[in-house]
């Protein structure tokens, strides 16, 4: 493994975007940073610009206002980038899946490197799936 | 020609002050997760920050606003932390003794850097980091006046030697200056100094990460926020050992104490550390008259007791 992605893999930084989303997932997401789970032992910290952001983490289905903003932020973020679609919304759709404002799940905007299901997901499925995703780099 | 390069590049300026920096800065966020109760990040997180921003992530330049000066000022910032990271630390480690007046030009490069954020921010067109710009500059008036206080007691109380060398060698003579009643002032006066330099809680108006997103360093990416770490990384060493040079009589490399070295500087962390998790973030407006007449006053009831000799 090169020195390159040894250091991308030791620190990722997580910028969370949250779409039209029952805060269900956004609180489970503070939830992995509290004693319990401290992700800050894998190097993982929130931060606040997307061009500090090596994980775009999306919670929430994403609706026809969302659409554009949801791109916007993704060329925003610099490269390479890893998107994490959050929860059973960014996942499918969820619930949302049918309405009539639905933009389509996360994966036909842009591209997705992890899915983490759940409505919403428990703090130890976020831990396992951005660890699999750590694998992966 | 060739001894100053190596001082400034190597030993002790840019590589070694950035080394010791960033295993402080790991310090500091160990404290922090220990505060929290949580575990923390490994030793070599900043490192690891540090070599991700510098080789693997794309440097966006900014559409609009100045692209030259987006990415000169932090090169700059850079250099004149090392500069006076170089100044500090010779004298400290006994390398060379100095000049006499070197303690006015560290005093000014010290400032370069926050001038560098304000510029770099100004240059990335971008309306929260001009925000943040514009707090910078409103901290950097309300504590610049009080740092030159500080200098300039420290100065009194050294019989008016302008000399960071002649400053530790009196200590070293006559006990350290922390150890009366007006050199306790000056250090509480000097660690809020500090603590406002390097833009932490309380006084991250600058930043705020969660209203204003990063502030000042929202558009930067890639290589040169890396440069950016590694400027905070050289100030979080080099601020403490400022402090410990001026009040705690410095540094003495011989036999055990190397140890009690290293424990001056992490016991000025430490003290920077707490006070950052166990306060809120101040209003611009409350920062300014907490300097401006909390820390002005003490600094100046300070240069009083010096005079009579207290």
């Amino acid at each position: 493994m090169g020195l390159k992605s040894f250091c991308l893999k030791k620190s990722l930084w997580v910028y969370h975007f949250a779409g039209a989303s029952c805060n269900n997932c956004d609180i489970e997401i503070l939830d992995v940073l509290t004693p319990r789970y401290d992700v800050e032992r894998f190097g993982m910290q929130l931060v606040g610009s997307p061009r500090h952001a090596d994980v775009i983490l999306i919670s929430g289905s994403i609706n026809q206002r969302d659409k554009p903003r949801l791109k916007e932020v993704y060329h925003q973020a610099s490269k390479p980038v890893f998107v994490v679609a959050f929860g059973a919304c960014g996942c499918t759709g969820g619930v949302f899946a049918e309405g009539i404002t639905f933009a389509g799940p996360v994966d036909q905007i842009v591209p997705v490197d992890a899915y983490i299901p759940g409505c919403p997901p428990k703090p130890e499925a976020m831990i396992s799936g951005l660890s699999k995703l750590m694998q992966t780099i | 020609m060739g001894e100053i390069l190596y001082h400034f590049f190597v030993y002790p300026g840019l590589l070694f002050a950035g080394v010791i920096g960033g295993l402080l800065a790991w310090f500091d966020r160990k404290v922090t997760a220990q505060v929290q109760f949580r575990k923390g990040p490994p030793l070599l997180q900043p490192f690891y920050d540090f070599l991700k921003l510098l080789l693997v992530k794309e440097t966006i330049l900014p559409a609009r606003g100045s692209r030259a000066t987006f990415l000169i000022a932090p090169i700059l910032g850079l250099f004149g932390a090392t500069a006076a990271g170089t100044f500090i630390l010779l004298p400290l480690f006994n390398i060379n003794i100095g000049f006499e007046g070197d303690v006015m030009v560290i005093f000014y490069l010290l400032t370069i850097p926050s001038l560098t954020y304000i510029i770099g921010a100004l240059a990335s067109g971008n309306p929260l980091a001009s925000v943040g710009a514009s707090r910078e500059m409103k901290l950097i008036i309300s504590y610049e006046l009080t740092f030159l206080l500080f200098f300039a007691a420290i100065v009194l109380k050294a019989d008016q030697h302008m000399q960071m060398s002649q400053i530790i060698q009196m200590q070293a003579q006559s006990g350290p200056f922390i150890s009366s009643l007006s050199g306790v002032l000056l250090f509480i006066v000097g660690v809020f100094c500090i603590q406002a330099k390097m833009g932490m809680v309380p006084f991250d108006q600058a930043e705020a990460e969660t209203e204003l997103s990063e502030g000042s360093f929202i558009e930067y990416s890639g290589t040169v926020y890396a440069l950016v770490k590694l400027t905070r990384y050289i100030m979080l060493f080099i601020l403490p050992a400022l402090l410990v040079g001026f009040l705690i009589s410095g540094f003495n490399l011989s036999g055990t104490g190397i140890i009690w070295a290293i424990l001056k500087i992490l016991a000025v962390v430490l003290l920077m550390t707490l006070i950052r998790n166990t306060n809120p973030r101040l209003k611009i407006k409350q920062a300014m008259r907490f300097f401006l007449i909390g820390m002005n006053g003490l600094a100046i009831v300070a240069i009083i007791l010096t005079y009579l000799s207290l």
